[in-house]
């Protein structure tokens, strides 16, 4: 499975290589899909809005209010059936992306199954739901639709009518079933909103809106597809006569043809191992539970910035425990940390200045403590040579820099690299432990660990705490975000600022040489 | 202008999708049931004789019994197969024996099945034994059909309406 899913992992990040050519970085769909999916669903649930107030539900009349708003109101109603069926669709394809790319990334064992574990009952609902809506068009797809699904229900020793038979004459159909199926209709996708409001709720700052962008292009897309290729149902049912060819929409009914086929006991046996598969798939091997986040209360201000930055709403604020002075500290909720030591950036006492002996922060991974990467990058800093020492921070969720550690290059690497304080770059930078510091890490736009990216780039940029000392030549400070597919990228971008910083010792030199020249000369 | 070439990117990426959206939300076309054939289908449920005839305790038997138990009858629950045979133009179509539902076999049967078969008109006989015999019929009925291509032809049975019905 580890094998698998690296696999799955590198042909995710080439094509999101090639997505990010097309789109963008920012407005690449495949770093948005549950956002995405919010915004499908929201399209759904206006048109359907519009949808049920013209609906009928009567036996004859369902077929023919939707007959009415297909045709008589194209412009509006038709367009807005469109819609509703084709944001549908869009959101079983981002759902079941989303699904095969969040298992290929490795984001849901640990702390992290809960998004998974709650994302899983959505398939149901997701599906159902669709199901249910192609039900109520009563055409030739809906009535293959009842018999097929009658029949399966029929394989649960539950019901003791049969549920099949009503669908064998009109004689046993009534309104009162149309009336349920709306009722079912609108349930469920209430029932999968909740699920979708708790699905993030250990994420902090969840996107639950794509990019303004992303979303015009989105929206248009499905306007543009239901003016030219507007949803229309199917010959009307006839329970007379048996359905013969139809036309399924395959994003929702890839098993019926295999009901058809199957016995019902065995398709539901496997749908229910499929899916308790599925959710119990978060605890299955390997699956070790890394040390989380420690407090230590003697270096904790109580500033909160480990709160504001935990991407896994980790960490909460609580009174003071130990009677000192300040208000509030930080508490780590140990079922929801994920180790990535984010916080630990983020602590304005995890500063390399400090002395050896006072090197504990508010805040540490037991497993890599900031000591730790305060030795390792003066050990990694000891055998460069020349006028372009790199240090390279980089993530262990990406590419391993460490091939790069070479007479110029030494290589630190820590779980998520907003672990790095800021404060580590003016180190090495004031102390000339190296002529640069390279960064590196996830891709810009998707991190492993949701924020670190975006909070590096802010960190370095001055615009959130802790910024980087203003006092740092930004000349001397690179950043890639190289995943684990851009290798080649990467290299020639670490030889490019080599390069510029053997530039920048040149231009010193000369410069230097000028100041002498002209002293000399006054002289 | 790297958002003109985006935007552009956009475009082109956006129509693939939509192209797939909209070919693969009614196609291709599934048949379920060749169009040029009708349909007969057999459902009903039924409940059978039971399998052994009640009978009376004697008194010496009723005083073993816990008084809460303590009844005049000992009937088996259990219920005999459903046995049943449809022949067409003297073919036989189906010929099956179906046994009751329930953990004590006690519930009543149920039959669902559908036989593709060539329209226009045929002759149909439709039996059904329901009891412990060990051959022939308890119900046998005969019917002329003249089925058009997909025309459902459904065979349900009611005890209580005398056996076999049509629709
Ligand atoms: C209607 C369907 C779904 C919607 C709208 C949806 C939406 C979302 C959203 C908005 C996020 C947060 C993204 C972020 O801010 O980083 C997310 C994360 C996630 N979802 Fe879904 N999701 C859906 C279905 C599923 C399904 C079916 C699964 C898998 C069984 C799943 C598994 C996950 C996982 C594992 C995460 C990430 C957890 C992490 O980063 O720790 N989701 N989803
Ligand atoms: S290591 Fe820190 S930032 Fe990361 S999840 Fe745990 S508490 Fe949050
Ligand atoms: S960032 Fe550090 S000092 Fe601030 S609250 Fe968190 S642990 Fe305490």
């Amino acid at each position: 499975m580890l094998a698998l899913k690296k696999v799955l992992r590198t042909i995710f990040e080439h094509i999101e290589d090639w997505f990010d050519v097309v789109f963008g970085a920012k407005w690449n769909p495949l770093y948005q899909l549950g956002a995405l999916g919010w915004f499908y669903y929201w399209i759904v649930v206006v048109s359907g809005l519009y949808l049920y107030i013209f609906f009928d539900t009567g036996v004859t009349q369902a077929y023919t209010s939707l007959e009415y708003l297909t045709h008589e109101q194209w412009y509006a109603g038709g367009i807005m059936r469109s819609l509703h069926r084709y944001a549908s669709d869009a959101l079983v394809v981002m759902m079941m992306v989303h699904l095969l790319r969040e298992f290929a990334m490795d984001r849901f064992r640990s702390s992290r199954w809960f998004a998974w574990f709650t994302g899983v009952p959505m398939l149901w609902l997701v599906f159902t739901a669709g199901i249910s809506g192609y039900w109520m068009v009563w055409d030739q797809l809906a009535q293959y639709i009842a018999i097929t699904t009658g029949e399966l229900l029929d394989s649960l020793p539950l019901f003791g009518e049969s549920i099949a038979r009503n669908f064998l004459s009109d004689a046993k159909l009534s309104g009162r079933f149309f009336t349920l199926m709306v009722f079912i209709h609108i349930a469920l996708p209430l029932v999968l909103l909740f699920v979708m409001w708790i699905h993030i709720q250990r994420h902090a700052s969840p996107r639950v809106n794509p990019p303004k962008e992303l979303a015009i292009g989105t929206f248009s897309m499905l306007m543009v597809l239901s003016f030219v290729k507007p949803a229309l149902s199917q010959a009307p049912a006839d329970l007379a006569m048996i359905p013969a060819t139809i036309n399924i929409d395959w994003f929702y009914m890839p098993v019926y043809p295999v009901l058809n086929h199957v016995p019902g006991l065995t398709v539901w046996i496997v749908l229910i191992a499929a899916t308790a598969f599925l959710m119990l798939l978060p605890w299955m091997p390997p699956g070790k539970k890394i040390p989380v986040a420690v407090v230590n209360l003697d270096n904790c201000n109580g500033c909160s910035r480990c709160a504001a930055d935990c991407p896994f709403s980790a960490i909460t604020m609580e009174p003071r425990s130990d009677g000192s002075a300040y208000e509030k500290e930080a508490v780590v909720v140990a079922d929801n940390c994920t180790s990535c030591g984010i916080c630990v950036g983020s602590c304005p006492t995890a500063t390399p200045f400090r002395t050896k002996s006072e090197l504990s922060p508010g805040i540490e991974l037991p497993l890599d403590p900031i000591k730790a990467l305060r030795d390792n990058t003066i050990a990694a800093s000891e055998n460069l040579s020349g006028n372009d020492r790199v240090i390279v921070y980089g993530c262990q969720n990406s590419l391993d820099p460490k091939a790069l550690t070479d007479a110029n290059v030494g290589v630190v690497t820590m779980p998520c690299i907003a672990m790095l304080p800021p404060s580590f770059i003016d180190f090495v930078l004031s102390r000339k432990l190296a002529d640069g510091v390279f960064l590196t890490g996830c891709r810009d736009g998707d991190c492993t660990f949701r924020l670190g990216i975006k909070w590096t780039d802010a960190r370095i940029a001055g615009e959130r705490d802790p910024m980087l000392r203003k006092r740092v030549d930004q000349n001397r400070v690179v950043k890639y975000w190289a995943g684990l597919t851009r290798r080649k990228k990467f290299f020639s971008e670490i030889s490019g600022f080599r390069e510029r910083l053997n530039k920048l010792a040149l231009e010193k030199t000369e410069q230097s040489d000028v100041k002498e020249n002209s002293e000399n000369n006054n002289a | 202008m790297p958002e003109i070439r985006y935007i552009i990117g956009q475009i082109v990426a956006f129509t693939f999708f939509a192209v797939g959206i909209g070919y693969f939300s009614n196609s291709p076309s599934y048949t379920y049931h060749d169009p040029s054939l009708a349909l007969i289908m057999v459902s009903f449920s039924h409940g059978s004789e039971r399998k052994e005839k009640c009978r009376r305790f004697t008194p010496e038997e009723i005083a073993e019994l816990a008084p809460n138990m303590r009844r005049p009858m000992d009937c088996s629950r259990e219920r005999v197969p459903v046995f049943i045979e449809v022949t067409m133009d003297g073919v036989i179509l189906l010929s099956k024996s179906y046994t009751p539902t329930g953990l004590s076999k006690d519930g009543s049967t149920s039959i669902y099945e559908s036989i593709a078969i060539e329209p226009g008109k045929h002759d149909l006989v439709t039996k059904l034994r329901d009891s412990s015999r060990e051959d022939g019929f308890d119900y046998e009925t005969t019917v002329s059909i003249d089925l058009k291509p997909r025309e459902l032809f459904v065979i349900d049975f009611r005890k209580d309406l005398g056996g076999f019905y049509f629709k």
